[in-house]
């Protein structure tokens, strides 16, 4: 999918809790831009703003100040439904506590955002079943997530992210409860995604992760320190990289 | 005694962190012990007034009723049975049989003296544009040694004047001076009077054991003018008796029952007159139960609320060392507390709201004053409110104080169920259903409570429904429907009960609604981070308060027809009307649904990042 300009922009976003002397800034005048098709990570200690920013580009939260914009449509001032609506059709979520909707199945939970979007159950039934065989779980799907490892449960919070067919996927420390066999599963299917052109924007405090992605920004106390332009993911290397061999 | 200073002082701080749902529970648990002590305390508040009244009335200890439907083929003139004096005048008489067991009654063994008998015309009566059927009994102008009956506004009959029951003048509204017609003829009302002989109003017929209509209303008039009334139809007749051991009129009517009269011992008449206040007290006896199980659904839902939200509460607990028995005494103390306090406010509420409510009618003398809080009623009332707390809470509290430490600590809400045919279906259906059926489906237990819930308030509001349906249809050819006391204290009693119920309900439906948010914040925040509106969580959430409501309103109908049928003791039960029905329905549904869309509106735009934060820490 070719697209004149950034597929994600954000210009001067900031978010603030509280006020007076309670004020915490989480984020601080962030200037953003993500290419259609492109991997960035946005690596920082615990406590540094990745998350916040996530959710602010995801649509999740609302920022205080700033610009964003999500494929050329303005997004801080769209309302609630408007962002739902958004999110249903263009972005994808990984979480690191992965979120699956612990009554149902593996199948059911990828099926989801299908038939919140209205779509038939058949539809959503086969988009499912193709998603869960794409990362490897198609033996899984009548399993719930209290039966499956942690690496299953997030290729499955994966594959629900692609049920939409988002435009754009927003990982946040997507390894980050992950033991290392489960964290290069997790780590190739990203990979994979990457060359098939999907824009990820992955937040993470671990470096290995960091070193799959296009671009790798630093973020320190809620701003960007460090922006770094990596030659083309690591992928070739990504068992090295993630520092376990298969 | 550590311990008991220490699980006291931990549940009253629960109570200052939650002083809304302590609050509530205390509501929901007052108002069925304060319908319940109302019910209770009413037991016997006539004695008093009727007794006072017999007094004032030199009151007889039996009436015996003649009453003659039906022309009869001669009436005979003179004496009936030559060589005695008859206690008839000439031209009254009926049937020779009957002449003698009036004759008999009146001179057999143990009667001190009788009044009588006097003579009875049924007549209609017409006032105000009302027509109605009355018993118009014939007097003299002098003062009766048994059965005077006392003249409470104006004066005793004379010539062309009527002197009117006191109840049954209430009931139609009649003022002394007034003119009334009975059969046409124009009378003056010279007073208002009440009588121990008669049931008041609308028991009179009871004293003749039949009517030909249903609850007649009594005037005196004199016994000319009871002839005239009469025309050429027979008169019936009332005979007072006082007997030389008055505790004996019921072993004295008992022993008569071959006789072809009707025989009612004042002890009879007092029940008749009690029970205008009985079926008072039988709507709220009712009532009251109704509303215990309306407070145990309201308080398992305010204890299952409280305890999604003292997870962490209790794991902190048992961090530090706390036993699972101790956390359970906790939170069993806490409301357990609370329900005596219930108790203690429903019997303060149910003994001074009862005089309200135990006016004795207007057919007797005086009032009935404050009723006593007998030790069966506090022992009672107190009995279900501990229960209702604990039926509602035990399970909860255990539940809490066996939860893991670990999964207590980190907020872990209980396991979700899984209900495969209903995940199944609500993917067929619109999201607001879909995310409906699976809110309702995760917690099958609150789905009950909230289904309960509907189902009781259906129950009383189709009850009504019904008595009113009922109250409709007894209304006579030819004759205005007018006020029944008795239906006035039905519909009191019943207002009084549905009103309270119905606010329980409110806040029930409320409470669920809320409960289920934060239960489910969780899965919503997941759905709307995956794109789902506020609207449509908000319009799954209260579908999933209609969705147990349905069955609630299925069950509800017949519960309240059967309800209603079964106190009619035998009475022909009318069905309320299919569009009555149809609108208890909707009107049901509407209301869940706009009280629940609160609850609902807030619980969708909890920030969806903040919640799935939350579980990271």
């Amino acid at each position: 999918m070719e697209r004149v300009g950034s597929l994600l922009r954000a210009r001067g976003l900031c978010r603030e809790y509280g006020t007076g002397a309670a004020l915490v800034s989480a984020v601080k005048n962030i200037d953003l831009d993500v290419n259609a098709g492109e991997t960035v990570a946005v690596m920082g200690p615990s406590g540094c703003g990745k998350s916040t920013l996530l959710h602010l580009l995801g649509g999740l939260e609302r920022p205080s100040r700033g610009e964003l914009q999500l494929a050329g449509r303005r997004m801080d001032g769209l309302s609630e439904k408007a962002l739902a609506r958004l999110r249903l059709s263009t972005i994808g979520f990984v979480f690191q506590a992965f979120h699956l909707v612990e009554e149902l199945t593996a199948a059911e939970n990828v099926e989801l955002p299908a038939l919140l979007a209205g779509r038939s159950m058949r539809a959503a039934r086969a988009r499912a079943a193709a998603l869960l065989e794409e990362v490897g779980l198609s033996d899984r799907a009548g399993h719930l997530p209290s039966a499956l490892s942690g690496g299953q449960r997030q290729r499955v919070a994966i594959a629900r992210a692609l049920s939409s067919e988002p435009e754009i996927v927003f990982a946040d420390e997507p390894t980050g409860n992950l033991d290392s066999a489960s964290t290069l599963d997790v780590l190739r299917l990203l990979e994979r995604l990457r060359v098939a052109g999907q824009t990820l924007v992955i937040v993470t405090h671990d470096e290995r992760i960091a070193a799959t992605a296009d671009r790798l920004i630093s973020m320190r106390d809620g701003s960007f320190i460090e922006e770094m332009r990596l030659a083309h993911g690591s992928s070739t290397r990504l068992g090295e990289l993630a520092g376990f061999e298969r | 005694m550590g311990k008991v200073f220490l699980v006291s002082r931990l549940a009253l701080a629960d109570v200052r962190r939650h002083p809304l749902e302590a609050g509530l529970l205390l509501l929901a648990i007052t108002a069925a012990t304060a319908t319940l002590a109302l019910g209770l305390v009413l037991h016997g508040v006539t004695t008093s007034p009727y007794q006072r009244t017999r007094a004032a009335t030199a009151g007889p200890d039996v009436v015996a009723g003649l009453v003659n439907l039906k022309l009869p083929p001669k009436v005979r003139k003179g004496p009936l049975r030559s060589g005695h004096e008859t206690i008839f005048g000439t031209g009254e008489q009926p049937s020779k049989a009957r002449t003698a067991s009036f004759d008999a009654l009146a001179h057999a063994p143990g009667v001190l003296a009788h009044s009588g008998p006097y003579p009875v015309a049924w007549a209609t009566l017409g006032v105000h544009g009302i027509t109605a059927g009355v018993a118009a009994e014939g007097r003299d102008r002098a003062t009766a040694n048994v059965d005077q009956p006392l003249v409470t506004k104006g004066s005793w009959v004379g010539s062309g004047d009527a002197v009117v029951e006191q109840g049954y003048a209430n009931a139609l509204g009649i003022h002394v001076g007034e003119t009334i017609t009975l059969n046409g003829h124009s009378f003056t009302v010279s007073g208002l009077a009440v009588t121990a002989a008669v049931p008041e109003y609308p028991d009179a017929e009871s004293a003749f054991g039949v009517a030909p209509f249903p609850h007649p209303g009594l005037v005196w008039v004199t016994r000319a003018a009871a002839q005239n009334l009469a025309g050429t139809h027979p008169l019936s007749y009332l005979l007072n008796l006082r007997l030389r051991d008055p505790v004996k009129a019921t072993a004295f009517v008992d022993a008569r029952t071959n006789l072809p009269l009707s025989l009612v011992s004042a002890q009879t008449i007092l029940q008749k007159d009690a029970k205008l206040v009985e079926v008072e007290q039988t709507a709220l006896t009712i009532g009251s139960w109704l509303l215990g199980l309306l407070a145990i659904a309201s308080v398992a839902v305010l204890v299952g609320g409280r305890m999604t939200e003292q997870a962490r509460r209790v794991g902190l607990l048992k961090a530090v060392g706390a036993t699972p028995a101790l956390v359970a005494s906790v939170l069993l103390l806490e409301d357990l507390g609370l329900a005596l306090l219930a108790a203690t406010a429903g019997l303060l509420i149910g003994w001074i709201a009862a005089p309200l409510l135990t006016t004795p009618g207007a057919g007797l003398l005086g009032s009935a004053g404050a009723p006593s809080l007998t030790i069966a009623t506090i022992g009672l009332v107190t009995g279900v409110a501990l229960a209702v707390a604990l039926f509602a809470t035990l399970a909860p509290a255990l539940r809490a104080s066996r939860l893991s430490t670990v999964r207590a600590l980190a907020n872990a809400a209980r396991t979700p169920r899984r209900r495969v045919a209903l995940i199944a279906l609500s993917t067929r259906l619109p999201v607001p259903l879909l995310l409906g059926i699976r809110l309702a489906a995760r917690r099958p237990r609150r789905a009950l409570l909230g289904a309960l819930s509907i189902a009781i308030t259906v129950t009383t509001i189709v009850a009504v429904v019904t008595v009113r349906a009922h109250q409709a249809s007894q209304k006579i050819a030819g004759f205005s429907a007018i006020d029944n006391p008795r239906t006035d204290r039905i519909n009191h009693a019943l207002l009084v009960v549905s009103v309270v119920l119905i606010v329980l309900a409110a806040i029930n439906a409320l409470f669920i609604t809320w409960s289920t948010a934060i239960d489910a914040r969780h899965q919503l925040a997941i759905a709307r981070a995956l794109g789902a509106t506020p609207a449509q969580i908000g319009a799954g959430l209260t579908a999933a308060q209609l969705i147990p409501a349905l069955p609630g309103i299925i069950l509800g109908i017949p519960a309240g027809i059967i309800l209603v049928a079964a106190l009619s003791h035998g009475d022909k039960t009318v069905v309320p009307g299919t569009w009555s029905l149809i609108a208890v329905s909707a009107g049901t549904l509407l209301v869940v649904s706009a009280l629940t869309t609160i609850p609902a509106r807030i619980g969708a735009r909890r920030p969806v990042a903040e919640i799935l934060q939350a579980e990271l820490t």
